[in-house]
């Protein structure tokens, strides 16, 4: 566009006050604009408004970063464990030293109480440990087949798990910080897979119901009645319990992944039968079927993009309970097993209320937990209204 | 209204069918079957048992017949009331579920209750005063309610009374009644108890109902009959509450039917942190020492209990709804 | 005109504006009309032209974000005093008490005019015991004679049914049963016949007649459907994009339309005597967007007989070309 318009393109899209008010307004090149915009594009432009659903997408694409480049984020092997740096607390980086910008850290030094037989630790001012960026630290493959071993940050000549605690540390000594780099990892992932396969699973039976119509879509819609009035926690505890526990870290994670994707379908398949039944009526389909199209045809080329956008918005607001599903699971000790870290199996440790009262930075990873699901919900939700450009 | 009741009946025994199956499965998926493992703890606690008594046990409960003839054993068994031995107890799961399933059904109902009694006000302010400040923040409470799942804010209720009450805010009862037979004291005791109970386990569902209510109010404000009344003279408060809210209220009934389900799902994993009396320890500990007849049975229970919630509310919205009342979809 | 009589509903120069985020929609921009006693004011006009929203002006319903920001409606009460409605606050006392009883609206959509979960009989009670002050038992004797009166049958039965339960045509019915439990002295009808099929729609007009010829009662009609406005009015008014263009006795609308925009409309209705085959007449163009409305005169994009240079930058006045009929056009000096 050359010149200012006066008239946004958004604006000619918000619904008339009265039902009375004329959809259609004189030539404008807003109009022309709207006109000729692709689906993709007015989507964008109404999501665009929608502030929470904005900042929930940053956030998410940030939160997705850290899952790639998590080797570089995490400075210590998350699985380095010692039982001399038992439960330390978080330490703060100070970030001046004599006026001049030079990061570091206190050392800590830990010692049993003869008495109480707990670790105590002391911060030792006089040694000052500086932390730097992209230091070099454990060895890792990074996207599995590039070898590395520069960290985002570190400390110079000495390991990393042996000083720098930025949240702390678990009961066995481990850090904290790398460990939860590594639970967003796996917690991320299994969220994203399993919403996967709740939507083929969706797909297909929210498909053939919607589709089909008659006696399968009865059903398919009692099925899915049945489903969703059975309190699932139990049943999947059920499953989850049943698998054996000589199964290694991949396969229970494989079936963690199965188990909370048959949580999610049926939402899914709502959707997608709903977003059916009312484009078989549509004209298009019609015509596409007069010209001879076959069914797969009809359903891949003509339908399935017509209502892609709802889908999309539909797996996003699934994602956060699929999270939330891995988290408890794991958290009660029927999801992932350790060595395997996930959010859930980080939140294990802060079980004990004791043991939280003591070491408060247990809880640390709740945090991102409600982020990520608090993000997915904005992001769902922008989306959703952001999926009926026209309506 | 008759083809409705009937409708809602049969579901509602497909679904407890789809339940004891699903059950049955769960007894049936580990390796082994039930009398090796009652024979592994028998054994472990110093019993022997014989190997005729074995083949006793196993022709008993099917277990030499096809897997279709041992699930109508079972449920044969279960007509008669008896749901089996719990293994790691050694004594009848129905001992041994006692009044826990009682008690989960307490607790649910209140997170209910708290639910709708927080749910409904508030839904019906955030609709009515759209896009005011009161509705921003009752959305943005909601959001967070949604984002914190139940055993978290156990967590966190837990450690925030623990560390700044120094009072243990778990537990249905306190220290000295837990073990005390049922008296009116300990039920005021269980009173006192239940609202932090049902506030953990029923924010999550509030922040949805909240959503529902208000999405369904708005829906409703916008339609003509809002118009006619006001047009009639009526007082706005009485515009409101009688019209809008009154019909924005049946979808609104109709979500206790997946409420129910939610919260005795959530009811699982919060009586595990606050350490409640529910089912829910205790289906855990029997899913972890795979003792399987009472988790089976839990399961049914707890699935049956859901069923009959559910037709309750079909019930119930049938009693509200007359264009359900009267056939009309 | 009709200088004799005092107006029961006079409005002057109304504006109703609906402030969105987008911009401002001036749904109702400057209206002016009176309404007498005893007679049927048809407001007639394109959809989207302001109608409905004049009237729920007048009654103070306008929905959120609406708001009536200039001019002044004024009812002549029962008791013979003035009454400036727009002064009134929309939930005080006062203008809750013409509601029903000074003035009754009719809808256009009976079916969702009522609540689905509440009774026919339930809705007409309720507002008789509002503004009556009588006992359960009276207000009903009084709810089923009003459902009586207005043709419906077995009234004692249909007072305790659902709006879902009637047919179109009793629905619409009981809506003007309940438009007229209070006995206004004003009935504003909002398209009451357009949910209608056409032997219905003859059938409800013939009730609003009988009704005012009993009662008295002034009618204020909204239609775009021309042929109901020369079946039942004695005044018309023709609206554009929120202003009135053209009043006068339905005689005069008719016969000598003045107003570019209102021989438009009459060219488009068919005729039995139009020659076959040949295209009805329409008004090119359409409406403009409310947030992009035309400088000047609102209708000079779609005018045949536009002044350039005039209409489209000064904004006409109301110009008396007979004793009782007034246009807003540059065609006509003053």
């Amino acid at each position: 566009m050359k010149e200012t318009t006066p008239i946004n393109p958004e604006s000619t899209m918000a619904s008339s006050p009265t039902e009375t008010l004329p959809e259609e307004f004189a030539t404008s090149r807003a109009e022309e604009q709207i006109a000729i915009a692709t689906q993709w594009q007015l989507m964008w432009w109404r999501f665009r408004k929608h502030k929470l659903a904005m900042a929930g997408s940053i956030i998410l694409i940030l939160f997705y970063i850290v899952a790639l480049t998590v080797d570089f984020l995490a400075y210590a092997n998350p699985y380095t464990s010692e039982a001399q740096r038992s439960l330390m607390r978080p330490q703060a980086i100070h970030w001046f030293d004599n006026g001049k910008l030079s990061p570091h850290v206190y050392g800590v030094t830990g010692a049993r109480d003869p008495k109480t037989f707990k670790r105590v630790y002391v911060t030792d001012l006089e040694t000052k440990i500086s932390v730097r960026l992209f230091a070099k630290g454990f060895e890792y493959k990074w996207l599995g087949f590039i070898p590395c071993n520069i960290h985002l940050i570190g400390v110079e000549d000495t390991r990393a798990e042996e000083t720098l605690f930025v949240l702390g540390t678990d009961v066995q000594g481990r850090d904290l910080w790398s460990r939860l780099m590594y639970g967003t990892q796996t917690s991320l992932f299994i969220g994203l897979a399993s919403v996967v396969l709740s939507l083929i699973l969706g797909v297909a039976l929210g498909g053939i119901s919607g589709y089909y119509g008659g006696i399968i879509d009865t059903i398919i819609q009692r099925i899915i009645e049945i489903l969703r009035s059975i309190p699932t926690i139990p049943l999947w505890l059920g499953l989850a319990a049943a698998l054996p526990g000589t199964w290694s870290v991949q396969q229970v994670y494989l079936a963690i992944t199965l188990i909370i994707s048959l949580l999610g379908w049926t939402e899914l398949a709502r959707v997608v039968r709903g977003r059916f039944l009312s484009l078989r009526q549509e004209d298009f389909v019609m015509a596409a079927r007069l010209a001879g199209c076959g069914q797969m045809r009809i359903i891949f080329r003509h339908m399935v993009p017509s209502f892609m956008s709802h889908i999309i918005a539909a797996m996003t607001l699934a994602l956060p309970a699929m999270i939330i599903s891995e988290t408890s699971l794991s958290f009660l000790g029927l999801g992932l097993r350790p060595p395997a870290i996930s959010w859930g199996v980080l939140l294990q440790d802060a079980q004990n209320i004791q043991a939280l009262a003591i070491s408060p930075w247990l809880l640390i990873p709740s945090i991102p937990v409600i982020i990520a699901v608090l993000a997915f919900n904005f992001v769902g939700d922008g989306l959703r209204d952001a999926a009926d450009p026209y309506g | 209204m008759i083809a409705y009741i009937v409708r809602r009946l049969i579901l509602a025994l497909l679904t407890t069918w789809a339940i004891t199956v699903l059950s049955f499965i769960i007894i049936q998926l580990p390796p082994g079957d039930y009398v090796t493992s009652y024979i592994a703890s028998m054994s472990a606690s110093g019993v022997g048992v014989t190997e005729a008594e074995a083949q006793a046990l196993r022709i008993q409960y099917g277990l030499d017949q096809p897997i279709y003839i041992q699930y109508l054993k079972w449920m044969g068994l279960i007509a008669q009331g008896n749901f089996g031995m719990a293994i790691e107890w050694g004594r009848p799961v129905l001992d041994v579920i006692g009044d826990r399933l009682t008690l989960t059904v307490v607790i649910s109902v209140a997170a209910i209750v708290f639910t709708w009694a927080l749910a409904l006000p508030i839904g019906i302010y955030s609709a009515v005063k759209r896009y005011s400040i009161g509705d921003y923040i009752a959305t943005f409470i909601g959001f967070i309610g949604l984002a914190i799942p139940g055993f978290m804010l156990a967590l966190i209720v837990m450690y925030v009374g623990f560390k700044y009450f120094n009072a243990n805010v778990g537990g249905l009862f306190s220290a000295e009644m837990a073990d005390a037979p049922w008296s009116w004291a300990k039920f005021v005791d269980m009173l006192k108890h239940l609202p932090i109970v049902a506030i953990v386990l029923g924010i999550g569902g509030t922040a949805q109902m909240i959503r529902i209510m208000r999405s369904n109010l708005l829906d409703e404000l916008r339609k003509p009959y809002v118009m006619t009344a006001r047009a009639r003279g009526l007082p706005e408060t009485r515009v409101i509450l009688k019209y809008p809210v009154r019909v924005a209220l049946n979808p609104f009934i109709s979500t206790l039917g997946y409420l129910f389900p939610y919260v005795v799902s959530g009811s699982i994993i919060v009586s595990m942190v606050l350490s409640l009396p529910t089912v829910g320890p205790l289906l855990l500990k029997a899913l972890i020492a795979q003792d399987l007849f009472l988790a089976g049975t839990i399961v049914l229970m707890l699935g049956v209990m859901t069923v009959i919630g559910t037709f309750i509310s079909d019930l119930l919205l049938m009693w509200v709804d007359p264009r359900i009342r009267l056939g009309k979809q | 005109m009709h200088s004799e009589h005092k107006p029961l509903l006079s409005v002057r120069n109304l504006k109703t504006y609906f402030f969105q985020d987008e911009g401002t929609v001036k749904a109702v921009d400057g209206a002016t009309f009176d309404v007498y006693p005893g007679k049927t004011l048809g407001v007639v006009g394109e959809s989207g032209c302001g109608k409905s929203v004049t009237a729920q002006s007048i009654l103070r319903i306008v929905d959120q974000p609406g708001r009536i920001v200039e001019g002044e409606i004024v009812l002549c009460c029962a008791k013979g005093t003035d009454v400036e409605l727009t002064k009134l606050h929309p939930n005080s006392k006062e203008i809750r008490a013409i509601r029903g009883t000074e003035i009754g609206l009719v809808f256009q959509e009976p079916m969702t005019s009522f609540s689905p979960v509440h009774t026919v009989g339930n809705q007409i009670i309720e507002a008789i015991r509002l503004h009556c002050g009588i006992s359960e038992r009276e207000a009903r004797a009084k709810a089923i004679e009003t459902l009586r009166q207005v043709g419906i049958p077995k009234p004692e039965r249909r007072i305790d049914e659902y709006a879902f339960e009637l047919s179109g045509g009793l629905r619409q019915r009981a809506m003007i049963a309940v438009a007229l439990s209070c006995d206004p002295r004003l009935l504003i009808a909002d398209e009451p016949t357009t949910a209608l099929d056409v032997t219905t729609q003859a059938q409800i007009l013939d009730l609003l007649r009988r009704m005012q010829e009993q009662r008295g009662m002034a009618i204020m009609l909204i239609t775009h459907n021309l042929g109901v406005i020369a079946e039942m009015a004695d005044d018309v008014v023709v609206m554009y994009l929120g202003r009135v263009v053209e009043q006068g006795p339905v005689d005069a609308i008719f016969h000598s339309p003045k107003h570019p925009y209102t021989k438009a409309l009459l060219r488009s209705i068919p005729s039995i005597e139009s020659t076959p085959r040949v295209e009805l007449p329409t008004i090119s163009g359409s409406i403009p967007h409310p947030y992009n409305r035309p400088s000047g005169c609102p209708f000079f994009p779609r005018c045949p007989e536009c002044i350039p240079g005039t209409c489209d930058t000064a904004e006409p006045t109301p110009i008396a070309v007979s004793e009782e009929q007034s246009v807003s056009c540059f065609l006509y000096p003053s």
